[in-house]
C-alpha cells in the first residue's frame, strides 16, 4: 500500500510537469494544427536556464529558497517566452501557407538547432544541482515520504494550470483564442487579430514549457541536453492521451501518464519505465488516436 | 460620397480570375443586392470587401477612406460586419460567447457589449432562450439568426450578408428577411448576396448582377424585377 501511495504521489508530481508541457503542445496544435516539435527543447532550455541562474550566479545560496524559485521561474519563463516569439516569427509564420509537412520539417529543424546549441553552450555532460543551491528537505507524513520539491512542483503546476484554465474560459482573450482554434477566417471577421493571437500562444506555450523544465530539473536535481527529446515525447504522448487540441485533456493526460509511468516503474520495472510510456503512445495511436476527451478540431456546421 | 465604393475590383485565386474589374456602390442606409448564379463571384466580392481576400487590383473605399488592403480585423473596427456564407457560428462555444465575439472590437466597453447583446436578444428572442447552449446544437434557422446577431454586435454601418436564406425553410426565410429590413430601418446599410433573387429584389432598393466574375447588369430593384433577362435566369421565367 505504501508503495502504491508513494508511486501515486511521484506520478502526480511528474504528471503535473507533463501536463504543463502538454498544454504548450496542445495550444499550438489547437490554433495552428501544427505539432511544435521544438517545444521539448524549450522545456530543456528552461531547465538549463533555471540551473544556470540558480547555481552559476550563486543565487541559490544568496536568497531564501522561495524567493529564489519565484524569481527563477519569472525570469526563465519570460526569456523562453521571448524565444518562442522569435521562433514563431522566423520558423513558422513564413510557412503559414505552405503544406503541413513543410512546417513540421521546420519545427524539427528548430528542435535540432536548439538541442545542439544547448550542447555547445553548456557541454554534453549531465549537470547536477549542488546541495548548497538546492537543499534536500524531506518529511514523513502518515508513513509517506514527501520532499519539498514535490510540494513545490505540485503547487506551481496547479497555479499555472488553474491560471490557464481561467484565462481560456473566463476572459475575452481566451474566447478569442478558442474561436481562432476553430476557424481563423471567421475569427478575423469578429475583429480578432489572428496573427496577434498566434503570437500570444507562442508566448504562453513556451513560458509554460520553460516553467515545467525548471521544475523537472529541480525534481531530479540535474539537467541534460537530451531532456527535451525524452520529456517532449512524453508530454506529446500526454497531449495525445487527453486529446490533442483539448486543454482539459492535456491536463488530465499529463497527470494520468505520470501516474501510469510511476506505477509501472514501481510495480513492473524502473528501468523499463520509459519503454512503458512509449508503449502507451503506440497503443493510443493505433486504438484511439483522438484521445480520452477527444480531439478539438473544427466541426462542420 | 457613397458609404462603400468598389472600383475595378479584381480578385485572383491562383491563376483563376474570380472577379474582373467589378465596380459597385452602397450608399449609407441602403439595401443593395448582389445576384448571380453559383460561382459567379458574389461571395468573393464580400470576402474582398471584408478583408479576408487581398485584391489583385482595384480599390475599395469606405466613407472615402481607402481600405483595399487592410486586414479583416481592421475592417470590423471601421464598422463593416460580414456574415459569412454557411453561417460559420463557432459550434463549440455558447450562443452568448458567439455574440460576445461579435462585439470583440468593443470588448473594453462592457456596457456597450451588454447593451448590444440585449438588442440582439430583442430582435431574436429565440436566441435569448438558448443563450447558454452550444451554438452547434442550434437549428439552421437559429444559427442564421445567431450569425446575423453576431454581426450586429460590432455595431456596423455596413452589413455584408452572404446567402442568409441558404438551407432554410421558406417561413424562416421570410422571417429573416423581415428582420433584415428592420435592421436596415435602424440605419445599417446592407450588401446582400442572395441566390433567392425574388426575395432579394423585394427587400433591396438596388441590385447588381454578376456572371462569371463580371458585372452584367445593374439598376433599381424594380427595374431588375421587370428585366426579361433577370426573370429568365433568376426569377423562374415569365410569371
Amino acid at each position: 500500500m505504501a508503495l502504491f501511495l508513494e508511486q501515486l504521489l511521484n506520478g502526480l508530481t511528474v504528471g503535473s510537469v507533463y501536463a504543463v508541457v502538454a498544454l504548450g503542445y496542445t495550444m499550438v496544435y489547437g490554433v495552428l494544427r501544427l505539432i511544435n516539435f521544438a517545444h521539448g527543447e524549450l522545456f530543456m532550455l528552461g531547465a538549463y536556464l533555471g540551473f544556470t541562474l540558480l547555481v552559476a550566479t550563486g543565487l541559490g545560496g544568496a536568497l531564501p529558497l522561495g524567493l529564489a524559485l519565484l524569481l527563477l521561474l519569472l525570469v526563465v519563463m519570460g526569456a523562453v517566452a521571448l524565444l518562442g516569439l522569435v521562433i514563431e516569427r522566423v520558423a513558422y509564420r513564413p510557412l503559414r501557407r505552405a503544406n503541413r509537412l513543410t512546417a513540421v520539417v521546420s519545427a524539427l529543424g528548430v528542435s535540432i538547432f536548439l538541442q545542439n546549441g544547448a550542447m555547445l553552450l553548456w557541454g554534453p555532460r549531465y549537470r547536477a544541482y549542488p546541495a548548497w543551491a538546492l537543499p534536500e528537505v524531506r518529511w514523513t507524513v502518515a508513513g509517506l515520504h514527501l520532499s519539498l520539491m514535490q510540494v513545490v512542483i505540485l503547487a506551481v503546476a496547479l497555479v499555472l494550470m488553474v491560471g490557464l484554465y481561467l484565462l481560456i474560459q473566463k476572459t475575452m482573450l481566451g474566447t478569442a483564442i478558442r474561436a481562432t482554434a476553430i476557424d481563423h477566417d471567421t475569427a478575423r471577421l469578429m475583429g480578432i487579430n489572428v496573427d496577434r493571437i498566434i503570437q500570444f500562444i507562442f508566448f504562453i506555450g513556451p513560458a509554460l514549457g520553460a516553467a515545467a523544465g525548471v521544475l523537472l530539473g529541480l525534481y531530479y536535481r540535474q539537467v541534460h541536453f537530451t531532456m527535451g527529446w525524452i520529456y517532449g515525447l512524453k508530454a506529446f504522448t500526454a497531449a495525445i492521451l487527453g486529446g490533442i487540441g483539448n486543454i482539459p485533456g492535456a491536463m488530465i493526460g499529463g497527470l494520468l501518464l505520470g501516474i501510469l509511468e510511476m506505477l509501472g516503474a514501481g510495480y513492473l520495472s524502473a528501468a523499463w519505465k520509459d519503454a512503458f510510456v512509449f508503449m502507451i503512445l503506440i497503443l493510443l495511436l493505433i486504438l484511439r488516436p483522438t484521445g480520452l476527451l477527444g480531439e478539438r478540431v473544427a466541426e462542420k456546421v | 460620397m457613397a458609404l462603400l465604393e468598389v472600383k475595378d475590383l479584381t480578385v485572383r485565386y491562383g491563376g483563376v480570375v474570380a472577379l474582373h474589374r467589378l465596380s459597385l456602390q452602397v450608399e449609407a442606409g441602403e439595401i443593395v443586392t448582389l445576384l448571380g448564379a453559383n460561382g459567379a463571384g458574389k461571395s468573393t466580392t464580400l470576402r474582398a470587401i471584408s478583408g479576408l481576400v487581398p485584391p489583385a487590383g482595384g480599390q475599395i473605399r469606405l466613407d472615402g477612406e481607402e481600405v483595399t488592403r487592410l486586414p479583416a480585423h481592421a475592417l470590423v473596427e471601421r464598422g463593416v460586419a460580414h456574415v459569412p456564407e454557411g453561417r460559420k457560428v463557432f459550434p463549440t462555444l455558447t450562443v452568448e460567447e458567439n455574440l460576445n465575439l461579435g462585439g470583440y472590437t468593443r470588448r473594453r466597453h462592457r456596457h456597450a457589449v451588454a447593451e448590444g447583446r440585449d438588442r440582439v436578444y430583442q430582435l431574436f428572442p429565440r436566441l435569448k432562450e438558448r443563450r447558454h447552449q452550444l451554438a452547434g446544437t442550434l437549428s439552421g434557422g437559429e444559427q442564421q439568426m445567431l450569425a446575423i446577431g453576431r454581426g450586429l454586435m460590432a455595431s456596423p454601418r455596413l452589413l455584408l450578408l452572404d446567402e442568409p436564406s441558404l438551407g432554410l425553410a421558406p417561413k424562416l426565410v421570410v422571417e429573416i428577411f423581415r428582420t433584415i429590413k428592420a435592421i436596415n430601418r435602424q440605419g445599417v446599410a446592407v450588401l446582400l448576396v442572395e441566390q433567392n433573387a425574388r426575395l432579394a429584389l423585394h427587400v433591396a432598393q438596388r441590385g447588381y448582377v454578376l456572371e462569371t466574375g463580371r458585372l452584367v447588369l445593374e439598376g433599381m430593384a424594380h427595374e431588375l424585377q421587370g428585366d426579361p433577362q433577370v426573370r429568365e435566369a433568376y426569377l423562374g421565367g415569365r410569371v
